[in-house]
């Protein structure tokens, strides 16, 4: 359990995190979502007790971290990649971890098992790709067998491969009943991967809630008809007082009423239909909703496109 | 390769609900892992090796051309002769190679991010420090000792009659060999305080060189009325005192163990700022 109560991070003038609160349960997978500037990664360290809060608090298994008796027993994060000495093995950059919180030397063998490092454990941090050292600092979060585990961008320069198994590695821990809070810019990513969503831009907290509740709420979600008739269709669904408009294609999108309505509606007419279907906003869509006020650093086509000038 | 990976998280990690050790981390962890630290990186190697083999090699080439100049040497230069000095002062090129390692040990976990692991696993960050002063201490004073010891003995060795060579009976032998070792692991602890308040490498080597040796050349500019009044203070100074016999000790310095004292005030004074920084800053 992660709790954050009015967290704020000041660097002179400008407020990097302003005010967050927020929960991350355990058994699910929270993902944290913000575009790049937003805060999530200094929030991330002032969870681990690594920058000091301005104002504010936040706390780990109701503790703060500095109090911890054994922190890597119940706190792992993976921060940054290749947050290792080049010249270091990656067993003795475990080992020296796994010795300052008195694990066991196997412990080290096991999870150099668990990330598929044990062939090039022995090599030279310095010789490693992206993808290995991300393996390698997930290796670290998981040496003490934590509670809580918080993964900045975990998925930087994996695979194909090697991203469904950080999915896969994510979910299965959450079921265990771990709290795993994790962020990423990659929406489809978190998509697959997170039960829940913490949402901040401009280091606000624009929504925490269950991915599945941030798709219906989207505007971009609708529902889509198709009929023979469907001018009939149209003249009754506005005076129903939804907002309706013709696709490329003849069918119609429908905004403002759902599709059970829709449906009664047809039948009392009656109009044929040939297709009702709901069409769910995707993460990506209601994200860009979400935060399309607070982007930091856009480039200019993104200004023009999609952000038109709201900002 | 991936299902293997999945199902092994299960077994490996375990069921929640897990108990904690009792007590909290302590200073003995922390002391083992600083050890695997220094011992596990290449610079570690370099840096000690550079000391043994320069500080040895030198005192050799020194000794060496002492006695095949001894015929030569005026009366007054060979009553003044200090062989004991004469084997022990390329000790002080040593200074540069320990105070690299002395910066290393703090600067390369900032350098390459590992501090952020580093803290994590042990967040009350002074601990971590006084980690590696023990350790870092206890390597460098093991290491600076015994290549004193055999730099003054390979050093009389070369001292063969009619050239005068001193024993560790000679008065003041003793405890200059001691020094020297002792003077090398003070100036090392003092560059790990640099590198503390400093946390870049380059930046640090600079402030360590710069006050160990650029300094003292900058005091020779200065009017011979405050110069040695200044150049006492300077720890290339306090070594150059503590590695001779006495015999030729310039009257504008401090004797061995009050210069010493001074010496590892310089390097608390640097370890306490720095302890007191890494506390106050964010990492």
């Amino acid at each position: 359990m992660i709790e954050a109560r009015g967290l704020t991070k000041r660097y002179g003038d400008k407020v990097a995190v302003d005010d967050l609160t927020f929960d991350v349960r355990p058994g699910v997978v929270t993902g944290f979502l913000g575009p790049n500037g937003a805060g999530k990664s200094t929030t991330m360290r002032m969870i681990m007790g690594l920058d000091a809060p301005s104002g504010g608090d936040v706390t780990v298994n109701g503790r703060h971290y500095h109090d911890l008796p054994w922190p890597l027993h119940e706190v792992g994060a993976l921060l940054e990649a290749k947050a290792i000495h080049p010249g270091r093995s990656a067993r003795a950059h475990l080992q020296m971890l796994a010795e300052a919180n008195h694990l066991p030397r196997r412990r080290v063998d096991e999870v150099v098992e668990l990330v598929g490092l044990t062939s090039v454990a022995g090599r030279r941090a310095g010789k490693f790709s992206l993808g290995m050292g991300q393996r390698l600092g997930i290796a670290a979060a998981l040496l003490g067998d934590p509670d809580v585990l918080l993964f900045d961008e975990p998925v930087n320069g994996l695979d194909p491969d090697g991203i469904r198994w950080v999915r896969n590695l994510l979910k299965s821990l959450a079921r265990e009943g771990r709290t795993v809070f994790v962020s990423s810019h990659l929406m489809s990513e978190m998509a697959l991967t997170a039960d829940e969503v913490v949402i901040i831009g401009k280091g606000r907290l624009i929504a925490q809630l269950p991915i599945a509740e941030l798709l219906d709420q989207s505007a971009q979600r609708f529902v889509r008809v198709r009929s023979p008739q469907v001018e009939t269709l149209r003249a009754a669904l506005d005076h129903q007082g939804a907002t309706t408009a013709v696709e490329e294609d003849g069918a119609l999108s429908v905004r403002g009423l759902e599709a059970p309505a829709i449906g009664e509606l047809a039948a009392g007419l009656p109009v044929v239909l040939h297709e009702l279907s709901v069409q769910a906003a995707s993460l990506e869509e209601a994200y860009m909703e979400l935060t399309e006020d607070s982007i930091e650093y856009h480039g200019e086509a993104v200004v023009a496109g999609a952000v038109g000038g709201s900002t | 390769m991936t299902t293997a990976m999945t199902t092994a998280v299960a077994t490996a990690t375990g069921t929640r609900g897990k108990a904690l050790p009792s007590g909290r981390y302590d200073t003995v962890g922390l002391l083992r892992s600083e050890w695997t630290k220094l011992r596990t990186v290449r610079s570690t190697m370099w840096t000690l090796g550079i000391t043994i083999v320069v500080g040895i090699g030198i005192s050799a080439l020194a000794t060496g051309e002492t006695r095949s100049h001894w015929a030569t040497m005026s009366p007054a230069t060979r009553l003044s002769f200090d062989p004991t000095k004469t084997s022990l002062t390329a000790l002080l090129f040593c200074q540069l190679a320990i105070g690299v390692l002395g910066v290393l040990v703090m600067s390369a976990e900032y350098g390459t991010g590992t501090i952020r692991a580093t803290f994590a696993a042990a967040p009350r960050r002074p601990r971590v420090l006084l980690a590696k002063v023990v350790v870092f201490g206890l390597v460098t004073l093991v290491v600076s000792e015994v290549t004193a010891f055999v730099s003054f003995f390979l050093g009389q060795a070369m001292l063969t009659a009619p050239a005068r060579h001193a024993t560790l009976a000679t008065p003041g032998a003793l405890r200059a060999v001691v020094g020297t070792g002792l003077y090398l692991c003070a100036v090392g602890l003092f560059a790990l305080g640099l590198a503390t308040i400093i946390r870049h490498t380059a930046g640090a080597i600079s402030a360590y060189v710069g006050i160990l040796l650029v300094i003292p050349i900058i005091v020779e500019a200065l009017p011979s009325s405050i110069q040695h009044d200044v150049a006492r203070f300077l720890p290339l100074r306090i070594g150059g005192v503590m590695m001779s016999t006495g015999l030729s000790t310039s009257p504008h310095a401090f004797s061995a163990w009050p210069g010493f004292i001074l010496l590892c005030g310089y390097a608390v004074a640097a370890l306490v700022v720095g302890g007191i920084l890494l506390v106050r800053r964010d990492v």
